[in-house]
């Protein structure tokens, strides 16, 4: 058995899990620092990780009821993300790996997005949709690389979904009882016309946005304009994803990210699966957020492939692109 | 698929595209193609009725303005936005997606710098395509490529629509035909070159290398926003 424990820590979370190849999830211990208001602040982040690294570390190995000599190899998200957050969770795991003399294993987050969603939901050969806070991006595995098919011109689904409903007054919190509150604002709303932006595969959402506050100011009604600018945000999305399986022939999509978790965006991409005779998959919520789990899970797959890399080397990468990284496992 | 022609015979549907149906047929005589718009569940009837009614109008008008300044476009034979149907002209050839995995290296380049051309012409013209990628043009069979499907096409306001149609071409280089992509995106430059001149061809790169900072590089874009 291969047991890999990895470390997350790219922007808000910072996270350790461990798992093994069975495959089993063996540890799952995050720390989620919480702005007090506004966006998130990297050396603030920082620091609040650098306090609570030691504890999140321990209690994964307890959860695992693990020594950390048992663990065969430690991996950690290089990147992308915010350096500040980065540095501490490549220091933490450069140590790790240099005290107890473990491999050390590079691991880009956006693929292990992917791949634990991958793992958890059983789908293969899949177009990938990544709907989060700052990404939204469709891709798919091809040639030994997550290709990217399309993405947003602009600002991220989520990011668009939070503003606006930021600036309705509507929020934060932005999330309730698992509802996002752009789809609760959105009941009994009606359609009014707003711009419908895709080019190409790729979406765009500040035009929507912009359109969506101008109508508020002039007295549309809040229900109307969450409604319209749901319905055009999310089919827009779907509209996209259409097109990618259309020109890629895939049977399969897989949602990961946090929008993922919204359940009228799914019900509109299940619309489509049908009459497309595709499968949906939908990763499980509490895995669509950033964790250390995903990290060690892509971190096993590489280290069986014998992917490792010397501590002094393991920098960390603000900008690592998706379509950077050989899939070779 | 339902054509509500009498003067039009659809023999057989060669394509279930993202958004159309396409079928090849004849019509008073003439070898067409049928592209008929279909509805979408999981859009509220209000937005699919607009975008179906929108995309056929636009896209029949367009294509005849193309026709009109000499781009590659096939011929408009005949348009009913209500039902969402536009008949026209059939390039013979094949979709250059699929032709470029064939053909060799010469044939391919000549065919990329035909494509620039055309994409230079339409963009001189004040039409950005909208969807540029390589499933959207037909190499046809005297070696020239052909320009279709432009519902997401319109009228050029500045050089970030141009720069979008650049951005999408490489994007499908880069996902589709990763492995010649550098070259192939050279001999299609040159020909763009060739029709809008060397400084607006440097403009629209900038604009480009600027689009492909926002959605992407997202990472860059959270960086620069919170430091
Ligand atoms: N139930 C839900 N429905 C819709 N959106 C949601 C839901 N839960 C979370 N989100 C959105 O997901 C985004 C956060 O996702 P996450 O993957 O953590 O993103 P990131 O790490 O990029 O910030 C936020 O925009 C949030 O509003
Ligand atoms: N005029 C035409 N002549 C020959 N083939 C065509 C013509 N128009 C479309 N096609 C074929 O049908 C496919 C889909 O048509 P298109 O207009 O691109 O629709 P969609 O919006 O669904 O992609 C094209 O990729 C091309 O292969
Ligand atoms: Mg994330
Ligand atoms: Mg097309």
């Amino acid at each position: 058995m291969v047991i890999v424990l990895g470390v997350e820590s790219t922007a808000h979370t910072f996270g350790v899990g461990i798992v093994s190849d069975e495959p089993r999830i063996l540890a799952d211990s995050r720390f989620n620092y919480i702005p007090e208001k506004g966006g998130i602040h990297p050396r603030e982040a920082a620091d609040n990780f650098i306090k609570n690294a030691p504890k999140v570390l321990k209690e994964a190995l307890t959860q695992a009821n693990l020594d950390i000599e048992a663990v065969d190899a430690v991996a950690v998200a290089l990147g992308p993300g915010l350096g500040p957050c980065l540095r501490v969770g490549a220091t933490v795991a450069r140590a790790l790996a240099a005290y107890y003399g473990k491999p050390l294993v590079p691991v880009n987050h956006a693929v292990a997005h992917i791949e634990i969603g991958k793992m958890l939901t059983g789908a293969r050969d899949p177009l990938v949709v990544y709907i989060s806070g700052g990404n939204t991006v469709i891709t798919a595995l091809h040639g030994g690389r997550y290709r990217v098919f399309g993405e947003t011109l602009d600002i991220a689904l989520g990011n668009f979904m939070d503003t606006l409903v930021r600036e309705l007054g509507l929020a934060p919190p932005y999330v309730v009882g698992g509802v996002h509150a752009l789809d609760r604002c959105s009941e009994g709303g009606k359609f009014v016309d707003l711009p419908y932006v895709v080019k190409g595969q790729d979406t765009s959402y500040s035009g929507l946005l912009t359109a969506a506050l101008k109508a508020y100011r002039s007295g549309v009604r809040v229900e109307d304009i969450c409604f319209s600018a749901r319905e055009i945000a999310y089919s827009s999305l779907v509209e996209v994803a259409e097109r990618g399986v259309a020109q890629l022939g895939k049977k399969e999509i897989l949602l990961v990210g946090g929008v993922a978790a919204s359940k009228y965006l799914v019900e509109k991409f299940r619309a489509m699966a049908e009459y497309r005779n595709l499968r949906i998959y939908v990763v499980p919520p509490k895995y669509a957020v950033d964790n250390g789990v995903m990290i060690a899970w892509t971190g096993l797959q590489l280290f069986k492939k014998g992917v490792s890399v010397e501590p002094e080397k393991a920098v960390v990468r603000q900008r690592w692109r998706l379509d950077s990284v050989d899939v070779c496992w | 698929m339902t054509v509500s022609t009498c003067v039009g015979r659809v023999s057989k549907v060669i394509y279930l595209g993202a958004e159309a149906l396409i079928a090849e047929g004849e019509f008073l005589g003439r070898s067409v193609v049928f592209k008929q718009r279909v509805s979408k569940p999981y859009r509220v009837p209000e937005l699919d009725r607009a975008i179906i009614s929108r995309r056929t109008i636009s896209e029949a008008r367009i294509l005849t303005l193309l026709e009109e300044v000499g781009v590659r476009v096939p011929k408009i034979v005949f348009v009913d936005p209500l039902v969402g149907l536009i008949v026209m002209e059939k390039i013979e050839g094949l979709v250059l997606r699929d032709a470029l995995k064939d053909l060799d290296w010469e044939v391919a380049c000549r065919a990329m710098v035909s494509a620039g051309r055309e994409v230079g012409k339409m963009h001189r013209a004040g039409i950005a395509h909208g969807d540029v990628t390589t499933s959207n043009m037909i190499l046809a069979r005297d070696g020239d490529v052909y320009i279709v499907d432009l519902g997401l096409a319109k009228h050029v306001e500045d050089v970030e629509d141009v720069a979008v149609d650049i951005h999408l071409l490489i994007r499908v280089l880069e996902s589709s035909h990763y492995s010649a992509r550098e070259e192939l995106f050279k001999c299609f430059i040159s020909g763009y070159r060739e029709v809008v001149g060397e400084e607006f061809t440097r403009e629209v790169i900038n604009k480009v290398s600027e689009i492909r900072l926002r959605g992407r590089y997202v990472e860059e874009r959270k960086v620069r926003k919170t430091n």
